[in-house]
Formats: structure tokens, C-alpha cells, sequence
């Protein structure tokens, strides 16, 4: 590619590495946007879009690499402020406007140079405006409330409060899902609006599950895998199949394919019946099997997870004989408790196992936590060091032993793996497979396509449901792909 | 010496010795025995409803229990008018004062569950309905308690006061609650992470339940106790409880924010809050500066008290 700045370079980002911990999100990218062209950034989870993202709106800086400004290097002194002064917008995925504010006053707060007497009138003008251009017939009443608009609306809001304009020009809008609440029609408007912002010399990068959206859309596509720019070609070039075939791997060869099983015959330990429009598959899990949950981020797979979890009740009196347990991926909002010892954290889902007349019998509590340290080895001198004295990693192994030291048949796991070294991860899957082969179940979301990999059966989810089956042979990254990305807008 | 300076307690026993000390050597020791009897018997009040306190301050950041000073009203009043100072109903008295705390605890969290009320405000509002009844059924009459409970609630047995005794004994029952039992531990992750807690199987509504009706059943006891020692239920009894109540567990070293309790710092910081009040009394200070040096103090102390490293 030529890295060589031109005048027509709005936006340029040139070999840009950055680390978080262990696992590298950007591994080397270059990436450029031009005045007048709509460039599509696609790619599965943790190819490194996000980071991306960020990286041009000055929300982290690079470990490496340079930041351009219409051909200026602005490395040194980019952050939000500067980015938002050269014209960039964002519209992120977790909708960030204030529920309880008005959407003029929503408005307000997105533009600065509004301010005086008279802010109100202005701002209403400027929202409505935008509104009336993208979205003509959008019924939106600026004077109402955030929270009392539908999540299709608030979005058409949002999107319009970044293109508006009252100051500065508006040069460069990233959209990340723009259309995942918008309908067809709503979502064509958006598509016409770029085209037109585009067509007067704006510059847009539009991030979207729905492939042809993408391609319709984008002038150019940006395809990341690992960390990398893998692929980058004129819209036209590509075709849904070749953008699919582009985000997965170069073939890799897979250890061992696990033949499909038959389950005909067997009960399942866990079932959800299914909701939704068609085709609506349904969940259950059979004994010893592990059933992977697959999809991009976000989908609705942690929240089936918790959804299957509190289906068993016991928030007022302990489960005995629980049927699940739940192992946390984000460690500090659902897993760890900081206070307590290695110890505490480590027997706390086994607990009622451990007491007698509502005591916990401390020596045969101190004894398992003993065995479940050698048998995961956890890395620390003492269980009695406070848990926060773990390195991540191993934290994430003690909160495994929190589930796996029980005796229930299901263990719910919500993309543990997060942020975990490869060697903590091999020992981790190799004592699942054992767990599984002495018959209990796991269900495991995970953002990896490995792990995917290593499971016996597939869910794949999209927009909060589940869109495919796969066993067998055919649990392969190019058909989860597939499933994960719509061709075109429900 | 390290270790026990590490003890989140530890800065409420220095600071009620440092106090007691004072106060005894202004005297040249000649009360001695006064003081230190006086201590132990009005610090026992603070305690029992210091113990329930600690347990709900330790559910995390929103949950305290300001229905205590009227629990206590109201519990004392019932008691002592059902008694009529008979002193064959002192068993009756004793059921109906504990029964009473079970039904404030129930409706406190009734109020926070189902009307989702933050528990501030729903044990403030519970605490005005409670006075309210205990207004209506006392109609301002002050009832006398019966003659074996005045007894035993002024007496002494081996030179310590009755009431530090039952204070001593409820004590030891909190303490294996809060560390052997599985109870404790529970209350304890809810605290430092109820999202997390749940998730790990912990019944978070149970023993947020159990919680708040433990803290009334204390506060009722303390009431009953408290109105035969004084010679009958006032309804104003309970007032200096609302603060006493927090500011023990607060100085004897259980974290503000939740997660983490101990049952000796409220000996410590009861006996210190009493302790002060008495020494300037002895310094012969008048009401307002007492005040203002009462407040001093217990800033002073939980300064001191919160440099120690998280436990």
C-alpha cells in the first residue's frame, strides 16, 4: 500500500501496534480514509476493530505507529479534543446520549460552540434539521425525553446528532452498527445519506455485521483478522461469500474433528424453548457434552447465560443440589470478590457443601480448596493471600475452581478466556475435556474462534437469538461466520 | 504486636483506653471502679444495636438501618405495658419484644424489595410509622417495668454489670455467625460484590432479608433492656441510637462501603463513645463544647483507624 501522505488523506493511521497485557489487538495496521469516500471496516471479534476505533478517536494512543491529519503527522498531540476539532464523530455501538435529557438538550452537550441566551432555540434547529435530512417523516418530538423514545429512535437520534453541524464541519462520521435497531426502510435512509454526505466531499467508515449493507454502502472494504489489515479492495471487487472467505483464516488444519454425536436417545439437562421470529432454534444441553455459543460480541449470548442461570432460582433460599454455576468472564464485575482471600473466592459456590448446622467446617473447606490449587495450580504461596495478589490468569483459574469444585452438571461460562495467557488457557481446556468426559456440560460463550472450535455443538447468535446449529464437521470458522453476519437487514 | 496493630479494631481500643485512662487520672483513681462500671453498662446498649448495624452496613454501599431508635421505642413500650410490671409475664414480654423486631425487619424489607425503595429511605419512613405506634399505644404514659427485670437490669453479677453480660453473650453468638458461619460469609460477599455474589450462588434476597430482621430483633432487645433500666419506656428513648448505632461500627474499623465486619471493634468503639462523654463530664465541660469535642474525637479516630492497609 502507499503509506506516502496525500492532500486528500483525511485520516491516516500508519503502522499502528498496541498491546493490552498479553494479547495484542493491533499488531502493525495501516489504514487510511479519503475526503469523499465511505470505506467499510469489517472483520469477527477481536480482529481489532474496535481498538481502531479508538485509536482514531483519540480514545487510546498507539504503542507504536503514527497518527496523520490530512497528511500531518498529529501523533504527539492526538486525543479526543483534537480529533473532535479536525471534524471527527463517532457513533458507538452502546448508544451514549443522556436518558433523562431532552434530545435538544442531548444536542447541547454534543456541540459546545451552542451556548447564550437562546441555546435552546438553536439546538432544536440544528437537531431537527439533521433529522428532517436524514431521516424525512422520522416523528421525532426534540422536546421529549432520551428515555421515553423507542431504541430505533434514539439511535436515528444519535446519528443525526453526528452529522449535525453548528461550528466546526463535520469531515469524518465512523458509524459502528449504525442499523442494529433501525428497520429496512429506516436503515436505507441512513445508507442514501451517506452516499449524499459522501458525495460532498465527507469522509464516513461504516462498521456493520450486515455485509450487504457494507458493500453497498462502502466504496472501499477493510477486512482485520488478528490484529491485521488482511484484505483491501474497491466494494465492487468483493462479493458476500469472498468478504466471508476474506475474514476467516488462510485453511487451518484442525487437531481433530469430533464426530457429531447421536443425541436422539438422551434427556438434556438444560433447555430453553425458543422465542422470536423464524426460523427460531431452541437451547438445550446433554450430558458431557460442551456446547459452544458463538457469534460476534454482544449478541445475546451473556445474557442468555445469566438468563439460564437465574432460571433455577435461589436468590432467596440456597439451591441444594444447584444444576448450574456460573464462571465469570469479566472478573471484576462478575466474578471476583476483592476483600477476601484466594481461599474465600475459591469455595464460595461450594460453601453450602462445607457447613453443618450453618457452620462452615473449616478444615474440610481449607482441604479442597488444597486439592483444586494443585489440580489447576493456581500460582500463588499461600491460599490466603488476598485474591487481587493473582495475576489475571490465575484469578480466571480460581474462578473456574469456584464452579468446578461443585457438583452440579452444567457449568455456564461466560467467555472466561478474556485477557488469559495461552498457557493458562491449554490447561484450562484440557481439564474441560476431562470434566466433559466424566459427563458434565459446559456451555461455553466464547469470542475465540479456537475455542469454538474445541466445542462438540455450535449455537451461533445474531441480534439476540440464535440463527444456526452446527455439529461436527461442519463447526468450522468459514459456517460461523457465515451465520454471524447477515447478508442483508431483517 | 505488628499483627494485632493490623486488626481493624485495634484503633478503638486504644483510643477508649487512652480515654478511660484520662479520665481516671484526673480523678487520682478514685473512680476507678465507677467509671469502668458505668462504661461497660451504658456502652451494652450501644453494642446489641451496634452488632445488627454492623451486619447491614456490611451489605454494601445504601444499606443502614435508621429505624432503630424507633424499634426500640416501640418494642420496649409494648413489652413493658403487656407485662403491667407483673412479674409472671417476663417471659411473654421478652417473645412479644422479639416478635415485634421480626415484623419491623420484615416490612423494612418488604419496603426496600418490593417497592424498591433505597433502604435510607425505607427504613426512615418505617421509622416514623413505628414511632407513630408507639405514640398510639403508649398514649404518653410512662409504664413501669416489673421489679425482677429492674433487678436484673441495674444489677450486677461479680462486680459487671447485667447488661454487659447479655451484651458479652449476644456478642460471642454474633461473632461465630459472622466468622464460622456460612451466614456471615455471605453477608460479607454481597458487600463487596452483590452481581458477582449472586452468580456464585450466593441467596442474595435470603440473607439480605435475614439481615434486616436480625438488626430489629437486636434493636428490640436493646429496647426492652433499655426501658427496664431506666425504669420505663420514654419515647424518646431511642434517639441518641440513630448516630451511636453507625458511628460504633464505623470507629470500631467494619468498612464503610461494605464487605467487611468485626464483632470486638464494637466493643471498642461503644466503650470509647461512652468513655468520652464521661470524660469531658468529669473535665466539667459544658454541653455545646462536649459536643463539639465528641465530634473532634471520633473524626480523630476514624482518621486514624482508616490508614491501615485493606485488610
Amino acid at each position: 500500500m502507499d503509506t506516502a501522505a496525500t492532500s486528500r488523506d483525511m485520516l491516516a493511521v500508519n503502522g499502528a501496534e498496541k498491546s493490552f497485557g498479553a494479547v495484542r489487538a493491533l499488531a502493525g495496521v495501516d489504514f487510511v480514509v479519503r475526503a469523499g469516500e465511505c470505506v467499510g471496516l469489517v472483520g469477527h471479534n477481536g480482529a481489532g476493530k474496535s481498538t481502531l476505533v479508538t485509536l482514531m478517536t483519540g480514545g487510546t494512543k498507539p504503542d507504536r505507529g503514527r497518527i496523520l491529519l490530512d497528511g500531518q503527522d498529529a501523533t504527539g498531540s492526538y486525543g479526543f479534543a483534537a480529533a473532535r476539532e479536525h471534524g471527527l464523530r463517532c457513533v458507538f455501538q452502546e448508544l451514549s446520549l443522556c436518558p433523562n435529557l431532552t434530545v435538544t438538550e442531548n444536542t447541547r452537550i454534543a456541540h459546545r460552540s451552542i451556548s447564550g441566551l437562546g441555546w435552546r432555540r438553536r439546538a432544536e434547529q440544528v437537531i431537527r434539521q439533521k433529522l428532517d435530512e436524514i431521516f424525512p417523516g422520522h416523528g421525532i418530538d426534540v422536546g421529549t425525553t432520551i428515555a421515553s423514545l423507542s431504541i430505533a429512535k434514539r439511535q436515528m437520534v444519535e446519528i443525526a446528532t453526528a452529522f449535525s453541524e453548528s461550528e466546526a464541519k463535520v469531515r469524518l462520521v465512523i458509524l459502528d452498527e449504525p442499523t442494529s435497531s433501525l428497520d429496512a426502510t429506516l436503515a436505507g435512509q441512513l445508507l442514501a445519506y451517506v452516499r449524499k454526505f459522501v458525495g460532498a466531499g465527507g469522509s464516513v467508515v461504516v462498521i456493520s455485521h450486515i455485509l450487504g449493507e457494507i458493500l453497498s454502502a462502502a466504496d472501499r472494504v477493510v477486512v482485520m483478522k488478528d490484529g491485521k489489515v488482511v484484505a483491501e479492495r474497491p466494494a465492487s471487487e468483493f462479493t458476500v461469500a469472498s468478504l466471508v472467505a476474506a475474514m476467516g483464516s488462510v485453511v487451518r488444519e484442525r487437531d481433530a474433528v469430533r464426530p457429531a454425536r447421536d443425541q436422539s436417545g438422551q434427556t438434556p439437562v438444560l433447555a430453553q424453548t425458543a422465542t422470536g421470529p423464524e426460523p427460531a432454534i431452541g437451547f438445550v444441553a446433554y450430558p458431557g457434552e460442551i456446547v459452544g455459543l458463538a457469534g460476534l460480541g454482544g449478541h445475546g449470548q451473556t445474557r442468555t447465560l445469566i438468563g439460564l442461570y437465574r432460571d433455577q432460582g435461589g436468590d432467596w433460599i440456597a439451591r441444594r443440589d444447584s444444576k448450574v454455576a456460573f464462571v465469570a468472564g469479566d472478573r471484576h464485575v462478575d466474578g471476583n470478590l476483592p476483600l477476601w482471600s484466594i481461599l474465600k473466592n475459591l469455595t464460595l459456590t461450594l460453601l453450602p457443601d462445607l457447613t453443618r448446622f450453618g457452620l462452615v467446617q473449616h478444615r474440610a473447606e481449607a482441604a479442597v480448596a488444597q486439592q483444586w490449587r494443585a489440580r489447576i495450580e493456581v500460582r500463588t504461596q499461600d491460599l490466603d493471600n488476598p485474591i487481587l495478589s493473582l495475576s489475571g490468569g490465575n484469578q480466571q483459574k480460581v474462578l473456574f475452581a469456584r464452579a468446578l469444585a461443585t457438583r452440579v452438571p452444567v457449568v455456564l461460562m461466560d467467555d472466561p478466556m478474556r485477557g488469559v495467557d495461552i498457557g493458562t488457557k491449554q490447561e484450562v481446556y484440557a481439564i474441560l475435556r476431562s470434566e466433559a468426559d466424566k459427563g458434565r456440560t459446559f456451555v461455553w460463550y466464547s469470542t475465540e474462534m479456537d475455542e469454538i472450535c474445541q466445542c462438540d455443538r455450535v449455537y451461533v447468535f445474531r441480534e439476540g437469538r440464535i440463527v444456526a446449529e452446527l455439529r461436527g464437521a461442519d463447526i468450522a470458522e468459514s459456517h460461523i461466520l457465515a451465520a454471524s453476519f447477515a447478508e442483508q437487514a431483517a | 504486636m505488628r499483627t494485632l496493630a493490623a486488626k481493624p479494631w485495634f484503633w478503638s481500643f486504644v483510643a477508649a483506653f487512652g480515654v478511660w485512662l484520662a479520665t481516671i487520672l484526673f480523678t487520682g483513681g478514685a473512680s476507678t471502679i465507677g467509671v469502668s462500671q458505668a462504661a461497660l453498662t451504658f456502652a451494652a446498649f450501644s453494642i446489641i444495636v451496634g452488632l445488627g448495624q454492623m451486619f447491614v452496613i456490611t451489605l454494601g454501599p445504601g444499606n443502614v438501618d435508621l429505624s432503630i431508635p424507633s424499634t426500640m421505642t416501640l418494642a420496649g413500650t409494648v413489652a413493658l405495658k403487656v407485662m403491667e410490671t407483673n412479674d409472671g409475664l417476663v417471659l411473654l414480654g421478652l417473645i412479644l419484644a422479639v416478635l415485634v423486631g421480626l415484623c419491623i425487619g420484615v416490612v423494612n424489607y418488604g419496603l426496600i424489595k418490593l417497592l424498591r425503595i433505597p433502604p435510607i429511605i425505607a427504613t426512615l419512613s418505617s421509622s416514623f410509622i413505628i414511632q407513630s405506634t408507639a405514640i398510639w399505644y403508649n398514649r404518653g404514659i410512662r409504664i413501669k417495668p416489673p421489679a425482677t427485670l429492674i433487678q436484673f437490669a441495674t444489677g450486677t453479677t461479680l462486680g459487671i454489670p447485667n447488661v454487659a453480660l447479655v451484651a458479652l453473650l449476644i456478642s460471642v453468638v454474633i461473632w461465630v455467625l459472622l466468622e464460622k458461619g456460612i451466614y456471615g460469609r455471605r453477608v460479607s460477599a454481597i458487600g463487596q460484590n452483590m452481581r458477582a455474589a449472586r452468580l456464585a450462588g450466593v441467596p442474595v434476597d435470603g440473607t439480605r432479608f435475614a439481615t434486616y430482621v436480625l438488626c430489629a430483633v437486636l434493636a428490640s432487645l436493646a429496647g426492652l433492656l433499655l426501658s427496664c433500666f431506666s425504669g420505663g419506656a420514654a419515647l424518646n428513648m431511642g434517639t441518641e441510637y440513630l448516630l451511636s448505632s453507625i458511628a460504633v461500627v464505623v470507629i470500631g474499623g467494619t468498612a464503610v462501603a461494605g464487605g467487611s465486619a468485626n464483632v470486638p471493634g464494637i466493643w471498642g468503639g461503644s466503650l470509647f463513645l461512652f468513655l468520652v462523654v464521661s470524660m469531658l463530664n468529669t473535665y466539667g465541660a459544658s454541653a455545646g463544647v462536649r459536643l463539639l469535642l465528641t465530634g473532634i474525637i471520633i473524626i480523630g479516630v476514624i482518621l486514624a483507624a482508616s490508614r491501615r492497609p485493606l485488610a
